[in-house]
């Protein structure tokens, strides 16, 4: 008989980080999903089965402001292997002050049909 | 040409440097680090020790009962911080009450006050000595300075009065001449007519280097390490208090300074490098236990850093102060280890009056320049702060929450005659990082302020010498 | 010339102070005074600039700079005075504030009553004592997360980290991204002080290892850093000799936990709790002096920050309920940490003065499953509650009321149980 195979995630969804255990037949299809406490526990496992999704933040140089750099953030997850990626795509960005917090810096990074925002005004 | 070089700007090197300056002759002094008292003289009890307890007969004995008396006026001139917080030596059993006999009847015959206390009279004073402590040696011309402050504060005014100060500079090679020496260093050449030894650790390398062979001494480095505790521990004691001194030296103390935090320490351990200047779990748990045997209530909660430093000591156990008998006017000013900083006005006086006799007697200037001392806010009352802020609002910006230091403190440290150029110097000068968040708010403040006075990039502002680097990218 | 006063001066100017100002607005304290030191408002969520803010207050996940942004807008719709660039320099019991800036320079003020929301420092090296050379290249985590993103300089390129509280793990997440290789966090404690999704996506996401019970045992380096060797820690959290492993690193982080910034209440002569480092408080966040309150990190150092907004508002609340005469202040029950609790706040619960429904905070000592928290006046039983999992990094709450509390007339004490 065909064994089932388990496998835990520490949920990064939220601070609370569910272990959550996904139970697997022999081919890798998913049998059960368990131990999460929102819905959104058992979309972050099914996408770290397949495709793992990040959220990724990180700044970019501003003129004018009261820093050099403004944080910014992506308006939705981007997959795993692709935060290098936009990372570079970060470096050579420089803005103007004053920017609005959720202001479009790049949109549709590397086509991923993501936007990095402003995290915040300056 | 320079009439005289002095190899070390250390506390000792700052004073013979401040004397000389006085006078009308040509002055270099050079050191390696890239500060004034960096090493030696920056790592220490910063004690002014009475003077009871040396040899009998030594110079240790004679300069320490004379630089200690030579401080308060000195600081004074100089516009430093001189505080006479007074020691005691206590006892816990009767042998070591013997030493104590010794120690008073040396400092009578040094002509040096001190107090026979018993231990209940000297628990009264200080709440937190040890039960077991049954007689105290009060000593109350015993003081605390900050040594860096006084070195940089004579170097200040010596560079006022003409003196040249080079650092980051290596002395290489030292060449006897027919009118005196060559002094070769790392970035360039130099000629003299006498040559002060006055480098610390380093002081039988550099006396090698002109000897070309093995000096009739050698440097032991001997390491001490020390906890400081937050000033929030400062009522742990008012007073310094010393165990019996031993053949190890003074012993384990405890030590109010004059930012009011305290010191726990220090060992003493011989090592094989100079340059061995780093913390050991097996010193610091030493520290620890020793201190224990004499007072208790330590807040070890209370600790924000802990450090090493080391002392140049000599093989004979004294003070090794004369001019060289193969290379006349090379004046060795070396094995200055303890009672050194508290000697170290006295040394001065004793090297350019006595053993030189005569032959550094230029003339006096009689156009001598005091300096301004610093102004720090803490120090004025409120009236007077708002005076300074009125003028220049800086001094209202302040940039070390823990020792309230302020913009304008900083920016004066960097603009003075010697001004700061690293974050360690300006942390010696006005002290921003030396408390209880060790640079962790203030240090990216003080990186700012020094890359816009200096003129530099982030990049290139240094904790301490040319290669502690801090940042390295601008993103 | 008489000295200007204020109904409550907020000293701190970060998340708690924020929302104790707005709540204390909304409370019917119009005459409010906020005290910043930095340049502008936001404290330490203004370096933060990774998501994970927000959840319990906005029910979205914002970045650090944005939860702040969201509170000061806030704040702009009360008449709360803001003063920024404004450091207080002390704290009298009668609750008179000296504070300076650049623009007044030293002005004395006094209170009608006072919120300390002072926010922790990092623990630094020198507080833990880590043996060694004391080169450039060794920081506290959040210092070099302020180089970073704020002031857009990379610290080093080759990293380790001591300590995994969650800045630790965050700041390895974010130097990785930003090119240096980050080759190590080492913890002391058998189990990590992080959240397990900052293991999840700032260690294992890029192959980190973890060094459990592990510690920095020497530095070496005489200007920059160049090495640092890690030892394996024995039950007492004793180095063992011969597990030394040796990294090739320019830069060292320290993540060796926050302690509550105390200085002004140390002033102030507040009493202090032995285990939080924090002012002793009650339910109303009252320090031992009357019309002195305290909150957020400058209290206890929480791990969510929508707690420490949380935690600002009870005390903006209580402290308005003080100016308008009505907040009691009787001597109370004492609540202490029994078995498996590291520490339990507030310290006092007076059941007479107290609101209907109130929370106890408290972090355990250990990791635990299936246990319970029990809440016990002497031998008596009062409330219990059951756990899945415990903690020591993540702090938990603990609803009580007053009726629960009805008839206790002898200490309370919290403690784990086994289910």
């Amino acid at each position: 008989m065909a064994k089932d195979v388990t496998k835990t995630y520490t949920c990064i969804v939220c601070p609370r980080g569910c272990d959550v255990t996904a139970t697997l037949d022999e081919s890798g299809g998913i049998v059960s999903i368990d131990g999460n406490f929102c819905p959104r526990g058992e979309t972050y496992v099914r996408n770290e089965l397949t495709h793992p999704m990040r959220q990724l933040t990180s700044t970019v140089a501003i003129q004018g402001g009261i820093y050099a750099r403004l944080p910014v953030i992506l308006s939705a997850e981007i997959p795993k292997e692709k935060m290098t990626d936009v990372m570079n795509a970060l470096k050579d960005v420089s803005v103007n002050s004053p920017v609005n917090r959720g202001d479009v810096i790049i949109s549709n990074v590397c086509n991923l049909g993501v936007d990095v925002l402003a995290s915040r005004s300056m | 040409m320079y009439d005289i070089i002095i190899i070390g700007a250390g506390i000792t090197g700052s004073f013979i440097a401040h004397n000389l300056s006085k006078r009308q002759c040509k002055v270099l002094v050079i050191d390696k680090e890239a500060d004034v008292a960096n090493a030696t003289s920056m790592a220490n009890s910063a004690i002014i020790h009475a003077g009871y307890d040396p040899k009998p007969g030594t110079l240790k004995a004679k300069l320490n009962v004379l630089g200690n008396r030579m401080y308060p006026d000195i600081c004074k001139e100089l516009g430093v911080t001189y505080r006479k917080c007074s020691a005691f030596v206590v006892a816990v059993d009767p042998d070591e009450s013997k030493i104590l006999d010794t120690l008073k009847s040396q400092a009578e015959d040094r002509d040096v006050t001190c107090i026979d206390r018993s231990g209940e009279d000297a628990r009264k004073l200080e709440p937190n000595l040890s039960p077991s402590v049954i007689r105290a040696l009060e000593f109350p011309d015993t003081g605390i300075i900050y040594p860096w402050n006084v070195a940089i504060a004579l170097m200040e005014e010596a560079v006022l009065n003409g003196t040249e100060l080079k650092l980051c500079e290596k002395v290489v090679d030292i060449t006897k001449t027919s009118s005196g020496y060559t002094v070769t260093t790392d970035k360039s050449v130099y000629e003299s007519e006498y040559v002060i030894n006055a480098a610390g650790l380093y002081a039988d390398r550099i006396y090698e280097m002109a000897l070309k062979s093995k000096p009739d001494y050698s440097i032991i480095p001997k390491r001490g390490e020390y906890y400081v505790l937050d000033e929030m521990a400062q009522t742990v004691v008012n007073r310094i208090i010393y165990p019996v001194p031993g053949p190890a030296g003074k012993g384990v103390l405890v030590i109010p300074t004059i930012h009011n935090n305290i010191l726990l320490g220090p060992n003493s351990d011989i090592t094989d490098s100079p340059d061995n200047n780093n913390n050991t779990a097996s010193a610091l748990n030493y520290v620890k236990q020793n201190v224990g045997k004499t007072v208790i209530n330590i807040p070890y909660d209370k600790v924000i850093r802990t450090f090493a430093g080391l002392r140049p000591s000599g093989n004979d156990g004294d003070f090794y102060i004369k001019e060289s008998e193969s290379l006349s006017g090379f004046v060795n000013v070396a094995c200055i280890d303890s009672p050194g900083l508290a000697s170290a006005p006295a040394i001065a006086e004793y090297v350019i009056n006595e053993v030189m006799q005569g032959r550094f007697n230029y003339e006096l200037k009689s156009d001598y320049i005091h300096r301004t001392p610093i102004k720090y806010m803490n120090e004025l009352d409120d009236e007077a702060k708002n005076e300074m802020i009125a003028q220049d609002p800086s001094y209202g910006e302040i940039v070390c929450r823990c020792c309230l230091v302020s913009k304008g403190e900083i920016l004066d440290a960097i603009r003075r005659p010697v001004g700061a150029t690293t974050v360690k110097g300006v942390k010696k000068r006005v002290g921003p990082g030396l408390g209880r968040c060790q640079g962790g708010f203030c240090e990216p403040l003080v990186v700012d302020i020094l890359a816009e006075e200096l003129g530099i990039d982030k990049t290139q502002v240094r904790y301490d010498s040319p290669d502690s680097v801090m940042l390295v990218d601008k993103m | 010339m008489g000295v200007i006063t204020k109904d409550i001066v907020i000293i701190g100017g970060g998340s708690a102070g924020i929302a104790a100002a707005v709540c204390a607005y909304n409370n019917g304290c119009k005459d409010i005074l906020l005290l910043e030191k930095d340049a502008e408002l936001g404290g330490i969520l203004l370096q933060c600039i990774h998501n994970g803010f927000g959840l319990h207050r906005f029910k979205e996940e914002l970045a650090g700079p944005a939860y702040a942004q969201k509170w000061v807008e806030m704040l702009d719709a009360t008449d709360v005075e803001v003063k920024t660039s404004t450091t207080v320099i002390h704290l009298s019991a009668d609750r008179l504030i000296t504070y300076v800036n650049p623009r007044e320079g030293y002005v004395t003020i006094k209170a009608g009553a006072v919120i300390l929301a002072t926010g922790c420092r990092e623990r630094s090296r020198g507080a833990i004592a880590t043996p060694g050379f004391r080169p450039s290249g060794v920081w506290t985590a959040g210092t070099a997360q302020k180089y970073i993103n704020m002031h857009g300089y990379m610290v080093g390129r080759r990293v380790f980290i001591l300590g995994s509280g969650d800045i630790g793990l965050i700041m390895a997440r974010r130097m990785t991204l930003e090119g240096a290789k980050v080759l190590g966090v080492a913890e002391i404690m058998p189990y990590s002080n992080g959240l397990p999704r900052n293991i999840k996506q700032c260690l294992d996401d890029f192959d980190i290892p973890l060094y459990l019970s592990h510690t920095v045992t020497d530095i070496k380096g005489h200007d920059r850093l160049s090495s640092i060797t890690i030892s394996k820690v024995d039950e007492n959290l004793n180095p063992i000799q011969g597990t030394e492993t040796d990294f090739d690193v320019d830069t060292l982080l320290m993540s060796v936990g926050l302690i509550p910034d105390t200085a002004l209440a140390t002033e102030a002569g507040i009493k202090l709790h032995p285990k939080t480092k924090g002012a002793v408080v009650d339910e109303h966040m009252m320090t031992s002096v009357p019309g002195i309150f305290a909150c957020g990190n400058g209290l206890h150092v929480h791990d969510l920050v929508d707690f420490v907004s949380l935690e600002g508002e009870e005390a903006g609340l209580s402290a308005a309920k003080y100016v308008k005469g009505e907040l009691t202040h009787d001597k109370s029950l004492e609540i202490t940490a029994g078995e498996g609790v590291s520490y339990v706040l507030p310290t006092y619960i007076d059941t007479k003065a107290m609101e209907d429904n109130t929370e106890l905070k408290l972090r355990v000592g250990y990791n635990a499953r299936n246990v319970r928290i029990v809440l016990s006046c002497g031998d008596r039983q009062i409330k219990e509650i059951n756990k899945l999992r415990i903690a020591p990094s993540e702090m938990e709450k603990f609803p009580i009321s007053r009726d629960e509390l009805s008839g206790c007339t002898q200490n309370l004490t919290i403690s784990v149980k086994e289910q």
